[in-house]
């Protein structure tokens, strides 16, 4: 017999599960009105040469065209599947800009645009999502970890290969990215302590693209997600994520104050994700046509070419030639992808141990005598 | 009698629900399980009719499923958890592991756990990295969990819910790349019992043991071989843990031979337990040693070589032809 207590009805919904939020302050740090016009911000100066302005507007669009053509290459079956950056540029071309070359990035499976600013090829990154590998590049030579599926794991390493950074003396940085539903993860959560613990010198840069998957932000928090690193003991950042100049500017705070032995920061980069969680995805099952629209009017790329062409800091010349820049990088993703080599099946026994064990290497001839057996009789 | 032709997924669905209906104290729990109705649809439409407090789409955190599923038990309340791939259950592992698995004999019964864990698992889907693995073997060996795998839509549809009545906490595995395999099911029917192996095909030559999304290939070269004038007897285990091995010692010392076959990798994965109690039950019986056919032991590899990883109808074939001529 067991002392369980009798429950009555259960009540729907759950008393408190509707309390309100806690108002949310607008203190959203920008630099660039969706309009396209240049405002001040108190603590965040930006010196920015028309150069660099046009150097932005380049890489926004190059990686949206990568995020465009590959999900058109998903759609004709030459990739698994495609996790879409759709709306998050400027928050991943201002962050990835915002690191110097030596210091390390931990992305998720998203950072396609970051993964553009450290020189990453784009077809590296397509490799993982056809089935060939887990990710081509190099994480050393690149400053770029190897993408990381399993929510939130990250944020540990990127704390962890900071404070290895801070014992070495080294004056550099990580930049550990997560999405909003990722917070929710006990290892998240630890990776703060730690950061905090430690005065470790990383910078959490959390995109805030209002989903994860299917669920909304309010599920995983009851206030603005930036205020929860008070709770840390480290300053929180609210920024607009589709305000490249902004989040260049903030993130480039947060690396220098970390690399200067200030300890973390944590910035949210207030976003939407504008096309479904990745291409197996149906977001009409559960947010509304009308809320993209809205968003549609903040896109990071209409802002910043408005700045450009209205300042006279760009002409149709310019706009022109990135335009057939991206027709080229589209063209040449679309056929590395199509011609990418299948793996060699008997690679995956090859890297499990710095050394390969007798059983495994004795598994791997077997496997190899086994397909050869069907190679000789003419399968 | 009413038959209706299910999918996996949808038997599921239904069982689910019927589930539901017969328990107000049922209480699924997950992520996107709610408005979305799953990744896998298996949940659909079930928080529009049950409502928010009863389908839960829960934060993003699977400790955080598993160790509230832990108090609401203890409150009476039997939670359904949705790992959404088999990869992710991991974060959950410790609360798994350490608390719901142990919480009945740490309180000399007092805390029964009635949990149940759904998780879709297996390859064969074309998937990134963590969607794709058989993590069975971890489950099955800890103590106070039991490990259900279905592999057809008739015992998706009462398994779930006999799982779900079920006083101990029972890791439910679904095979995912099944999910849209259609057979009939009588919703009227007395089910069998949920931890008893099952004998899907007669036969004399080989016996061949599998579970899961294996049944149907095993099935498959039962179908091959016959052909040829062999015939393999197939027995769908149908819960790992515990084995019901009976039907299975009975059919070895018939045929003499045994191969079990499973997407886990061969080292100490399931086979490896019944091959020990094959042999230390039917020893005297038995023609050839009992063989594996499983994954290799290297991570599941990227999904352009999930074909060579996979057990397949020719891996099974060749391990029957070994079985044969030893
Ligand atoms: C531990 C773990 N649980 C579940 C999943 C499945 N999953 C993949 S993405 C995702 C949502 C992530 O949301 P968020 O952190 O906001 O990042 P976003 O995808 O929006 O960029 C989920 C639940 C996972 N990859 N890892
Ligand atoms: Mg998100």
């Amino acid at each position: 017999m067991t002392a369980l207590p009798e429950t009555t009805e259960m009540v729907d919904p759950v008393p408190g599960a509707d309390a309100p939020h806690l108002p949310q302050r607008s203190e959203l740090v920008q630099l660039l009105t969706p309009e396209g016009e240049r405002v001040e911000h108190p603590d965040y100066a930006l010196e920015i040469s028309d150069e660099e302005l046009r150097n932005l507007y380049r890489d926004l669009v190059l990686v949206r065209r990568w995020d465009v053509e590959a999900t058109a290459l998903q759609r004709q079956g030459e990739l698994g599947i495609w996790a879409s950056l759709l709306g998050q540029e400027a928050a991943q071309i201002g962050a990835g800009r915002a690191m110097a070359a030596d210091d390390m990035a931990f992305p998720t499976y998203r950072e396609h645009g970051v993964a553009w600013t450290r020189g990453v090829d784009p077809l590296h990154v397509i490799s993982l999502f056809r089935g060939v590998d887990n990710g081509g590049w190099d994480p050393v030579a690149t400053g770029f970890n190897l993408y990381t599926v399993v929510i939130g794991a990250q944020c540990l390493h990127a704390t962890g290969y900071a404070m290895g950074l801070q014992r070495d003396g080294a004056e550099n940085a990580t930049l550990a990215f997560l999405g909003d539903g990722a917070t929710s993860q006990g290892e998240v959560n630890e990776a703060m302590i730690w950061a905090a613990s430690f005065s470790a010198p990383v910078v959490f840069f959390c995109q805030n693209n209002q989903y994860a998957i299917s669920v909304p932000l309010e599920r995983q928090s009851r206030v603005p997600l930036y205020q929860r690193a008070a709770g840390f003991g480290f300053p929180g950042v609210r920024v607009d994520g589709n305000d490249v100049l902004a989040v260049l500017a903030v993130t480039r705070q947060a690396l220098q104050a970390a690399r200067e032995g200030q300890g973390p920061t944590f910035i949210e980069a207030f976003t939407y994700r504008m096309g479904a969680h990745t291409t197996s995805d149906d977001p009409t099952r559960y947010r509304l046509a009308s809320e993209l629209e809205e968003w549609k009017l903040r896109d990071p790329i209409a802002r910043l070419k408005a700045h450009l062409s209205r300042q006279d800091k760009a002409d149709a010349a310019f706009f022109e030639s990135v335009e057939r820049e991206a027709d080229q990088l589209a063209e040449r993703i679309r056929g590395g992808t199509v011609d990418m080599p299948d793996p060699d099946p008997a690679a995956m026994f090859d890297t499990v141990y710095a050394e390969q064990t007798p059983w495994l290497a004795a598994q791997r001839d077997e496997f190899v005598a086994y397909r050869a057996s069907f190679e000789e009789a003419g399968e | 009698m009413s038959t209706e032709t299910l999918t996996i997924g949808k038997a599921l669905n239904l069982g689910l629900r019927k589930a539901m209906e017969d328990d107000a104290k049922v209480v699924l729990m997950g992520e996107d399980i709610g408005k979305l109705g799953g990744v896998f649809r298996i949940t659909d439409g079930l928080q529009k009719d049950f409502g928010e407090a009863r389908v839960v789409d829960t934060p993003l955190a699977e400790a955080g499923i598993l160790g509230t599923a832990v108090g609401l038990a203890m409150r009476g309340y039997r939670p359904v958890c949705e790992i959404q791939f088999d990869g992710f259950v991991f974060p959950a592992y410790n609360q798994i592991v350490t608390q719901v698995a142990k919480m009945h004999a740490r309180s000399k019964g007092r805390l029964p756990m009635p949990i149940v864990i759904r998780i879709p698992f297996g390859g064969g889907i074309g998937a990134v990295e963590h969607h794709s693995e058989s993590p069975e073997a971890y489950f099955a060996h800890t103590a106070g969990l039991k490990v259900v795998a279905v592999s057809n839509p008739v015992d998706a549809y009462w398994g779930i819910q006999q799982a779900i009545a079920h006083p101990d906490p029972i890791v439910f595995l679904e095979p995912k790349r099944r999910y849209w395999e259609k057979a009939e099911v009588d919703t009227d029917a007395t089910p069998d019992p949920l931890f008893a192996s099952r004998v899907v095909r007669g036969g004399d030559d080989v016996t061949v043991l599998a579970y899961g999304p294996m049944v149907k290939t095993a099935l498959q070269a039962a179908e091959a071989v016959a052909e040829e004038g062999r015939s393999l007897e197939v027995v769908d285990l149908r819960t790992v843990s515990p084995l019901d091995l009976e039907p299975v010692f009975e059919s070895v010392r018939r045929t003499g031979r045994c191969v079990v076959v499973h997407e886990a990798p061969v080292t100490l994965g399931l086979g490896a337990e019944i091959a020990a109690r094959v042999t230390e039950s039917c020893f005297h019986s038995l023609e050839a040693p009992v063989l594996r056919v499983g994954g290799f032991d290297t991570p599941y590899p990227p999904s352009k070589l999930e074909e060579e990883y996979l057990p397949d109808l020719d891996r099974v074939l060749d391990a029957v032809d070994r079985a044969m001529e030893f």
